[in-house]
């Protein structure tokens, strides 16, 4: 390669470094666009939903079957266990490892306390002839909100996993970073959770 | 044992699932258990087991995942052009009286294998191949955001893969077609394990496809080297980020959709059966959202490469930089807005049937000012016909007739007539095989140099080039023809005997395009066998003018001693511009990843849950469950994940080229 003029040193180095190079951590920033993709999923429950929510084969509809005052109190259990969970992550801020842990237990007793009662829920209305194979309109009932809360599922598991570790390893960078990625991941299984409440349990007693 | 207990362990997986009836099938099983044999037999023979395990099966360095990608590919588009040659023998033979030698069961299965695939598993491979093995080396990174996430998207892949070679041997695959469409594939018409299989693949693999597509996108938005601003990346680079968006934003859809089949065939749900008001349409509708933007995260990288290639076998920088990558962004947000025009015959009136074919259209614009780019770019540039310029020529002319018959399907009165015809099928071959197909082995043929050290051998190129493109006219103008007379797709007889002339055509052009798949092979061989003729000890054997060729071929661990810093668009074309000296002293310990056997053991029992799942086998479904959630809370609690290479090896490597650059000199 023919060299156009000889370079001095100090020119030489604008074209590298010559201290080590770290790009900024991308943990987070790849865990947003993983609960983006996970909205994607959600999107097209929702959007079946949308449009087989009516076809209820002559089967029951939501007016007949939703017991909203049940699932107030599981969106009541859901929000409370987001408020904890921040409190968890002022904790974890602040560097306190045992209020850390005692408000994610809180947080995943508020998640195992919804899911009960969602798991009562489905239990009664299959025990009632409404299961998912009733109808167009209980099957994406049934896989809508059941998608939830498998996610609810896995949430309560990967909390389990990050109190043992915060319990052996404190609150160091990658902790925190850990629990900043459950704690994204929890806050997206709120704000599905309206979505449902507002769109499957309000819209469908109205019907 | 009782029945029952039988049924308890084996589910519905009995022997009568192993082909002994079929010789065709039994002979490739044959062929392929006794390749597999020799092949394990000479690993273990020259004991390279170990050093398999630790450099590259369990490796995080992105370039060995790129090639591992690319390997797969060229693996399984021997098995996918196998397919080809199978369904254009039999149409080539099957006319009145003759019956052909596939059976209609037969001959549905090999047409949705072949489709499924050459996109999932050759097509998508190459481009996820490509992209690990070049965009790190592009913006002057180390390694990716996140690698032990990237060698567990490739042994997902390779799961993916698995399970449909399996089908082959043990049960059978889908009869639908490559997308599956209910009701034909939902329990009522399909009640055997062939959809259950095309299920379970494509969910193993579209995990690591979604991974793999968040990865690239952190690290090209957070690891660029310092001076690289978004409109100083390499075109390669910019193509890549958007058919990563494309990936992170349609793969989902993929997902969902194909569980809610999955719900419909293990639950008994009504999603898309015929009655309980299920509706089929919603499963078309949803897979096409997928499967529009699918078409352009494959061609988008492809038209990275020719970038690449033009600019640099042309000595020029790209013509028309920003309007390049205007056009690519403009792509990226259309493709999602033209999805429809796959059935326009759906019947959903003539306002949204026009909407979708305008859409359709527009497209070509921001696809035309690319070629527009490229030929300027050959204008008056000093052109070397080097064998990746030949295969972007080559593209140009192929992709420009599939583009404009693609306009014309784009015409929803025209599409009413071609829908379903063979003149479809030759169109996306054309745009495909045009576009990706020719992009990727220009792509291979362009950075092959940069991953191995060495060129491939540019005859068997050139003749491989040659019978691929002529075998290509020969193979699918012939289909246009016939899809104008009104032959429809996936049909195994015929009647009328003036079509036979047509496909024994086509038969003619798929025997060519096997010998441009020898040829592709033969110059590896070749290119292996000559490899102290061919060595390329500069690090930049075409004259490149991005960063990866400012390193050696091939590249250290580390890629680079010493991060770049970034001033123009061609970075390393500037440097060399400005006399650009390679550092040789002041070495620094460098941070690196480290290998884990994690990935591999996580698809492994993927591959497990599949078949266990597929076969209705529950008590291992719900243990290979159980282990794949451990195993991946476990890979949790290893936090030592990284390492530093010595100052002292980087003065050894860094040394060893110095000397090799002098011997040169």
């Amino acid at each position: 390669m023919a060299h156009a003029q000889t370079l001095t040193e100090a020119d030489n180095t604008r074209f590298h470094l010559t201290e080590d190079h770290h790009p900024e951590n991308g943990t987070l920033l790849g865990f947003w666009i993983y609960l983006m993709s996970d909205c994607l999923i959600f999107a097209v429950l929702f959007a079946c939903y949308a449009v087989l929510g009516r076809n209820y084969a002559a089967g029951p509809s939501g007016a007949d079957l939703f017991d909203l005052p049940i699932v107030a109190v599981n969106t009541a259990l859901l929000l409370f266990s987001s408020i904890t969970y921040g409190f968890a992550m002022l904790s974890a801020q602040a560097k306190k490892v045992t209020p850390t842990l005692v408000w994610l237990a809180i947080t995943g007793l508020f998640g195992l306390g919804f899911l009960s009662l969602e798991l009562y829920e489905f239990h009664h209305l299959i025990h009632e002839g409404a299961g998912p194979q009733r109808s167009a309109f209980l099957s994406s009932f049934f896989v809508l909100v059941g998608t939830h809360g498998l996610h609810v599922t896995f949430g309560i598991i990967w909390l389990v996993t990050l109190m043992v570790q915060v319990s052996q390893r404190g609150l160091g960078v990658e902790m925190k970073r850990r629990l900043m990625c459950l704690s994204m991941f929890w806050h997206f299984l709120d704000v599905i959770w309206i979505g449902v409440f507002s769109f499957v349990y309000l819209l469908g007693v109205l019907k | 044992m009782s029945p029952d207990l039988v049924k308890t362990i084996f589910g519905r997986l009995t022997w009568d699932a192993i082909p002994f009836h079929e010789p065709i099938l039994l002979g490739t099983f044959a062929m392929v258990a006794l390749g597999g044999i020799t092949v394990l037999a000479a690993l273990t023979y020259f004991k390279v087991w170990g050093y398999l395990w630790r450099e590259w099966l369990t490796s995080v360095d992105h370039k060995k995942i790129g090639v591992m990608y690319i390997i797969l590919a060229i693996i399984m588009l021997l098995r996918g052009f196998a397919d080809a040659l199978m369904m254009r023998a039999q149409q080539a033979l099957a006319f009145g009286d003759a019956a052909g030698y596939l059976p209609p069961h037969h001959y549905d299965q090999v047409f949705t294998a072949h489709g499924v695939i050459m996109i999932f598993f050759v097509a998508m491979p190459l481009i996820t191949g490509l992209m690990n093995l070049v965009v790190p080396l592009q913006i002057g990174a180390r390694d990716v955001a996140f690698p032990f996430l990237n060698n567990f998207s490739f042994w997902m892949t390779v799961g993916g893969a698995v399970t449909v070679m399996l089908s082959l041997f043990v049960g059978e695959f889908a009869r639908t077609g490559w997308l599956a469409y209910p009701p034909l594939s939902n329990l009522a018409y399909s009640p055997d394990v062939g959809v259950d299989y095309y299920i379970w693949s494509l969910q193993i693999a579209g995990v690591g496809t979604t991974l793999s597509g968040i990865n690239l996108i952190v690290t090209i938005v957070k690891m660029r080297a310092p001076g690289m601003s978004l409109m100083k990346m390499p075109v390669f680079t910019w193509t890549s980020l958007c058919s990563n968006v494309l990936i992170v934003a349609s793969f989902p859809i993929l997902t969902a959709v194909l569980a809610l089949l999955t719900a419909d065939r293990y639950l008994h749900t009504n999603f898309f059966t015929n009655d309980f008001g299920g509706n089929p349409m919603m499963y078309v509708n949803l897979i096409w959202i997928w499967g529009h933007p699918e078409v352009y995260i494959l061609v988008l990288p492809a038209f990275g490469v020719f970038s690449e290639v033009v600019s640099t076998f042309c000595s020029k920088r790209l013509f028309g930089y920003s309007s390049m990558v205007y056009a690519t962004v403009v792509i990226t947000i259309l493709s999602y807005l033209v999805w429809l025009h796959h059935f326009f015959t759906m019947g959903s009136g003539a306002s949204v049937n026009s909407f979708f074919g305008i859409t359709t259209m527009i497209i070509s614009i921001p696809t035309g000012a690319k070629i527009f780019n490229w030929l300027f770019t050959m204008y008056r540039g000093r052109i070397r016909f080097e064998v990746p310029m030949l295969w972007t020529v080559g593209f140009m002319v192929t992709f420009v007739i599939g583009g404009m018959t693609g306009v014309l399907l784009a015409v929803p009165p025209a599409d009413f007539v071609l829908h379903n015809s063979l003149f479809l099928i030759a169109h996306f071959h054309n745009v495909i095989i045009g576009g990706v197909v020719f992009g990727m082995f220009a792509g291979i043929v362009y950075w092959f140099p940069k991953a191995f050290g060495f060129k491939l051998d540019p005859f068997w190129g050139k003749v491989s080039f040659w019978f691929w493109q002529i075998g290509f006219f020969f193979a699918f103008m012939p289909l246009y023809v016939l899809g104008l007379m009104g032959v429809t797709r996936r049909v195994s007889h015929f009647e009328d005997p003036s079509l036979q002339i047509w496909f024994v055509i086509a038969a003619f052009g798929a025997v060519l395009i096997l010998i441009g798949i020898i040829a592709f092979i033969l110059q590896m061989v070749v290119g292996f066998m000559k490899r102290e003729q061919y060595a390329d000890v500069t690090g930049d054997p075409w004259g490149g003018r991005t960063l990866e060729w400012s390193t050696s071929s091939p590249p250290p661990a580390y890629n680079f001693a010493f991060t770049p810093v970034i001033h123009e668009i061609d970075a390393w074309h500037d440097m060399k511009q400005r006399g650009y000296e390679r550092p040789t002293n002041g070495f620094i310990p460098i941070h690196m990843p480290k290998n884990t056997g994690a990935g591999v053991v996580m698809a492994g029992i993927s591959i497990v849950l599949g078949f266990a799942m597929i076969w209705h086998i529950w008590w291992l479904a719900v243990i290979s469950f159980a282990a794949l959630i451990v195993s991946a809370i476990v890979h949790t609690f290893n936090f030592k994940r990284d390492y530093y290479i010595p100052a002292e090896e980087v003065v050894r490597i860094e040394d060893a080229r110095t000397e090799a650059l002098r011997s040169l000199a």
